[in-house]
């Protein structure tokens, strides 16, 4: 597999894989990721994955582009591990409430599906976070039963709830605010992918292995009510592979 | 007793900056940070503060700040029309630009207009008690994180200050202007130049590019000539550095600043050079700009270049005399004090 190094200004540059969304692909990025991470290269301040490059920055007033770039060769060279250890991430999710999954329905419909099985399908998909952006704490989380590919909403929506989780293309997502949003909203979870009162504000991280549990409203309201107040142990849906 | 500067009247954007929010990226929080990265480090360093420290981010009008501390030290470093400082007892007198000054309780600090560039800085010695988020202090106001409750500054708010009052020594101003630099803006080709035909490449580096309305700590759309894309203005989504400049369908290009996303989906054909960024967070709407590609290792060559002059800048700060008073420092160093000082009551 080629590699290209493709040149973001004077203080980054991107590590570029492959031109595809593919589990390989986004898994050599996030080997790189890591073994940078570890490697603690002078002069690098950070490293941002995405779906098929890690992009690269750097300060160039301790070091350059000419002087990383051979380094980063050698990891590449050296071998990038192909297991990494990932976190198992359980996100309880209602479907129930017609008001948290407006769409349900209508991807039923699309799909030719029972609703039942539109929700059976999101919980039986293995879904793994390939990146976040777009908004802090907004996850691209891909993996999604092949029989609920849909497109995006013709019109997006101009209000998005908080926490709303929604599926589009081969991928699902939470919102982490309130936002507008084009995917469809087939369900909501009581977490807040996106609390800046925790330590670490941000829930999921790139490489996170994510299945959905299905809660009712009742356990809906509990969580929610934890989650607000602060008191929600967050440990509980993590485990380490 | 508090030690505060209170805003008695907001101006229209003022942030709380510093260099940024280095290192979370990955987890999707865009960066934030000073749109002019050099004139927060001239403001901060004519206090006395490392470059890193928080200062007001001023665009397009400032704040008047009432001062509740016994003292304060602050600089203010941009184009701005001359603030006012106002007290009770007093008539009000102008606040140059460039240099530090000595406030006192019950002083209105009239920050008022920025003029003839979209931002200024006002630092304060010894910086803002407030609490970082993620390392930072800079204001991200789409998440509402960082800075004065994540948002820019409202009438009523008060800033808590770290010192209690500024420490005793003499004011300092910059000896000459920063030299940003004139001509055009110089960017790196890249990350996707190969997205645009050769006929599109030529249109972005041979055009006269004029900043629209829609500029802001996001980024700046430019209105001009469109650029011919081979491949099409979307991407698999990936990073995006400071200073990318994406270009959608339409053609048009958009510079990615402070406050852009972490990742996108458009081809973005080149990237600003770091030393010409904060040149970027200075233009104002109407302004015409024209891009000029230079090579990542003259670029980083630009960077440093312009790192060295910073701290020589900082290092020839002058003497300024304080409104009314005496500077003892230049008395000192004119070499004219024999025996008796004479100075005039005003």
């Amino acid at each position: 597999m080629s590699v290209r190094y493709l040149s973001c200004g004077d203080t980054a540059f991107s590590v570029e894989f492959g031109n595809e969304i593919s589990p390989t692909v986004n898994g050599r990025v996030m080997a790189l990721h890591a073994a940078i991470g570890q490697a603690k290269i002078a002069g690098v301040v950070e490293t941002v994955p995405s779906i098929r490059a890690l992009m690269v920055c750097y300060d160039p007033l301790t070091t350059s582009r000419a002087k990383l770039e051979p380094e980063i060769a050698g990891l590449i060279a050296r071998g990038l591990p192909t297991e990494l250890a990932s976190r198992r991430v359980a996100i309880p999710c209602c479907y129930d409430d017609p008001e948290f999954a407006p769409d349900l329905g209508e991807v039923a419909e699309r799909t030719k599906k029972k609703p039942e099985a539109v929700i059976a399908a999101h919980l039986a998909s293995a879904f793994k976070v390939y990146v976040l952006g777009f908004m802090p704490g907004l996850a691209y989380i891909a993996g999604l039963e092949p029989s609920l590919y849909l497109p995006r909403r013709p019109q997006p929506r101009v209000r998005v709830p908080r926490s709303s989780v929604a599926i589009a293309m081969d991928m699902t997502t939470i919102y982490p605010f309130e936002s507008p949003g084009g995917w469809h909203l087939i369900g909501r979870t009581p977490l807040w992918m996106f609390d800046q009162r925790r330590e670490q504000p941000v829930f999921l991280a790139p490489g996170d292995q994510v299945a959905f549990q299905r809660v009712d409203r009742k356990g809906f309201d509990r969580i929610a009510r934890e989650v607000e107040a602060g008191r929600f142990d967050w440990a509980t849906l993590v485990r380490k592979t | 007793m508090t030690t505060a500067l209170t805003v008695v009247r907001a101006g229209l954007f003022d942030t709380l900056q510093d260099l940024g929010r280095l290192g979370f990226m990955a987890l999707g929080m865009p960066t934030a940070g000073a749109m002019d990265r050099v004139a927060l480090t001239l403001a901060n360093a004519l206090c006395g503060n490392p470059p890193n420290t928080a200062g007001l981010e001023i665009g397009v009008m400032g704040p008047d700040l009432l001062v509740e501390a016994d003292s304060v030290r602050v600089a203010l470093v941009g184009p701005l029309a001359p603030a006012i400082l106002e007290a009770p007892d007093a008539p009000p007198t102008l606040v140059d630009s460039d240099r530090s000054h000595l406030l006192k309780r019950g002083q209105v600090l009239r920050v008022g207009m920025v003029e003839g560039s979209s931002t200024a800085y006002v630092a304060v010695a010894g910086g803002f008690d407030l609490p970082r988020f993620m390392g930072s202090l800079s204001t991200y106001a789409r998440a509402g994180v960082g800075g004065f409750d994540g948002r820019k500054l409202a009438a009523g708010d008060v800033l808590p200050l770290a010192l209690a009052q500024a420490p005793v020594r003499d004011e300092r101003k910059l000896g000459q202007p920063f030299d940003y630099g004139s001509g055009p803006i110089r960017v790196v080709w890249g990350p996707q130049d190969d997205y645009f035909s050769d006929k599109g490449r030529r249109t972005f580096a041979g055009s006269d590019y004029r900043v629209s309305k829609e500029a802001d700590r996001m980024g700046i759309r430019f209105e001009g000539p469109t650029i011919e894309h081979s491949k099409g203005a979307d991407i698999i989504s990936d990073g995006i550095g400071p200073g990318a400049i994406q270009v959608p369908g339409a053609g048009l290009p958009i510079v990615l600043l402070a406050d852009r996303q972490t990742v996108g989906g458009y081809s973005k054909i080149a990237t600003v050079a770091s030393a010409d960024l904060p040149r970027l967070g200075r233009l104002l709407p109407g302004q015409v700009v024209r891009f000029q590609p230079v090579a990542v290792a003259e670029a980083e060559t630009l960077r440093r270049d312009q790192e060295t002059r910073l701290l020589r800048a900082i290092a020839d700060f002058k003497p300024a005399r304080p409104p009314g008073g005496i500077d003892l420092a230049q008395l000192y160093e004119a070499n004219l004090i024999d025996g008796v000082v004479y100075q005039p009551v005003p």
